[in-house]
């Protein structure tokens, strides 16, 4: 079977992006000296990517799963919340 | 929205399995309901495997649901294989019994299932309002009054709110019913659907018509870390994904799309998919918790069933019977107080009173030190696929040995990898022994 990017998984999904990220860093600067910085291995879509030193969002390929949050808890440092009703991935298959 | 203003009986926050259920129930009944779902249809944000259970649904959706629902396929086959990197010990079992009406089990796609499901509560009279965020619980003195949805004027009041918004339940944490799930308490599942020809599915897994085979994955199957795989058979589409504790998952610093890749290219289960082309790239957590993982179930004015209580039997991959078997008995709780206006938190503890005397109260106790168990000893997916393989293996292989010589190299060979050899039968005893206690 053909092999697929993730960003080329992410393009058979069906979103409505949200104008605003439902995920925030509540204190960008805790996550400077965060050791694992867990978030940006266990997202299943990579949305969370330690770029130029700081961590970036990528809320718009985001599964909505709950596991950043889960990952992060120690250092409970992801505002996590839904997408707006009706907003974000939207299943076909489920 | 429609409902400004307005006063339910009943408010049910999510659409699936768990809250369906109740709101059909409870519709049914008479009661004035409303489900308020954030999807743009009931659906479109669920995920299971999935395999539907036809008995708990029956007793929702009534007898031969499956007639007019749209499920895959009947599961006739159910196979569990144990994988190494190079190989897999299978075990199959098929009976002509599963073949026959009522059926046992089904294999589904949740979006288009509960689109279904929501279309029966719709007509048994509740309103599903979708597209709908709710926010937080409203609370008066001790009393969960009604929900805030995101809708402007989006306050919904009603005598009872059931929470079957899923794992993450932020509803319930707002409430006070719950804390954060913990790492080890969740495993994240990832799932592939991939679109194959309906005849090349029939022959590759020797099934026809509407006939399902489910293959459960372990071992290698999660990298070595505490999870499982799976492969599902659907009408064109089969249902490939695996998952492990979010707890290992942080650890090994594996991605899980390359967990995925990983097990999508095993000499097993390539040549099953081979030619496949993914139609969507799923993640869901699943409760791991089992009887431990239960939290508050009730309070005044408010329940919360299915994912959202945690109720998952991941021994047996069952979840969506329990969240459908929950939803019945919240219903028959909230009924009940209906019946006495009394909506208290004594009242309506009687829920909590329906869930412990329940057959899936009884299974999550029987399986409750399995996560634990397995979580503590990786030797069961790394150490003993390996080793049930190469004994497989050694006494396939016919190259002019004995077979009295093989069985004494494979239990010598077997002995010597648990540790030391005045170590290792005891060892070895009290891996299995420990792991029968916890499943037995």
């Amino acid at each position: 079977m053909k092999r697929l990017t993730l960003e080329q998984k992410l393009f058979l999904n069906g979103f409505r992006p949200d104008t605003e990220s439902h995920l925030r860093i509540k204190d960008p600067e805790k996550c400077r000296t965060c050791k694992d910085r867990r978030c940006t291995t266990v997202c299943p879509v990579n949305a969370y990517r330690w770029e130029n030193d700081q961590l970036t969002v990528f809320a718009e390929g985001c599964l909505e799963c709950g596991t950043c949050r889960i990952a992060c808890q120690e250092c409970d440092n992801i505002e996590w919340n839904y997408p707006r009703g009706g907003f974000g991935v939207n299943y076909r298959t489920g | 929205m429609s409902a400004r203003g307005e006063k339910f009986d009943v408010i049910v926050v999510g659409a699936g399995p768990a809250g369906l259920a109740a709101s059909y129930i409870l519709a049914q009944a008479g009661l004035k309901v409303i489900v308020i779902e954030r999807g743009d249809f009931p659906g479109s944000k669920n995920v299971m495997g999935g395999v539907l259970y036809r008995a708990q649904t029956e007793e929702i959706f009534g007898e031969g649901f499956y007639r007019e629902a749209p499920l895959e396929r009947h599961v006739v086959e159910t196979q569990a294989w144990v994988l190494t990197e190079q190989s897999a010990f299978k075990a199959v079992h098929r009976h002509t019994a599963f073949d026959e009406e009522p059926y046992n089990s089904f294999t589904v796609l949740r979006a288009k299932f509960d689109k279904w499901a929501a279309s029966k509560v719709r007509a048994a009279g509740a309103l599903i309002v979708p597209e709908t965020l709710v926010e937080s619980p409203i609370i008066e003195g001790e009393q969960v009054v009604g929900v805030r949805t995101g809708r402007p004027d989006g306050d919904v009041y009603a005598d009872v709110v059931i929470a079957a918004d899923g794992i993450n339940s932020l509803l319930a944490q707002k409430a006070g019913l719950r804390k954060e799930v913990p790492a080890d308490q969740a495993a994240l599942a990832v799932k592939e659907v991939i679109a194959l020809p309906k005849e090349v599915i029939e022959n590759r897994f020797g099934i026809a018509n509407d006939q399902g085979v489910t293959i459960e994955l372990y071992g290698a199957a999660s990298m070595g870390m505490v999870g499982t795989g799976f492969i599902y058979t659907n009408k064109d589409t089969l249902s490939v994904g695996c998952g492990a504790l979010v707890s290992q998952l942080a650890k090994t610093g594996i991605a899980p799309n390359d967990m995925l890749e990983h097990l999508k290219e095993h000499p097993a289960v390539a040549p099953l998919i081979e030619g496949g082309e993914a139609r969507e790239f799923l993640a869901h957590l699943i409760p791991e918790g089992g009887l431990y993982g239960i939290p508050k179930l009730s309070r005044a004015g408010m329940l919360v069933i299915g994912d959202a209580a945690m109720l998952v039997n991941s021994m047996h991959r069952e979840g969506s019977n329990l969240a459908m078997a929950s939803g019945k008995l919240a219903a028959q709780a909230v009924l009940r107080a209906k019946e006495w206006n009394d909506f208290s938190a004594a009242s309506l503890k009687y829920y909590d009173q329906l869930i412990r005397d329940s057959w899936l109260y009884r299974d999550l106790r029987k399986y409750r030190n399995m996560g634990r168990f397995f979580e503590h000893n990786p030797q069961f997916f790394t150490l003993y696929p390996d080793l049930l393989n190469e004994a497989a293996r050694e006494m396939l292989t016919v190259d002019g040995v004995s077979k009295r010589v093989k069985q004494r190299k494979i239990f010598w060979g077997s002995l010597r990898r648990r540790g030391p050899l005045y170590l290792a039968p005891f060892r070895m005893a009290w891996d299995f022994f420990r792991a029968w206690r916890s499943i037995a």
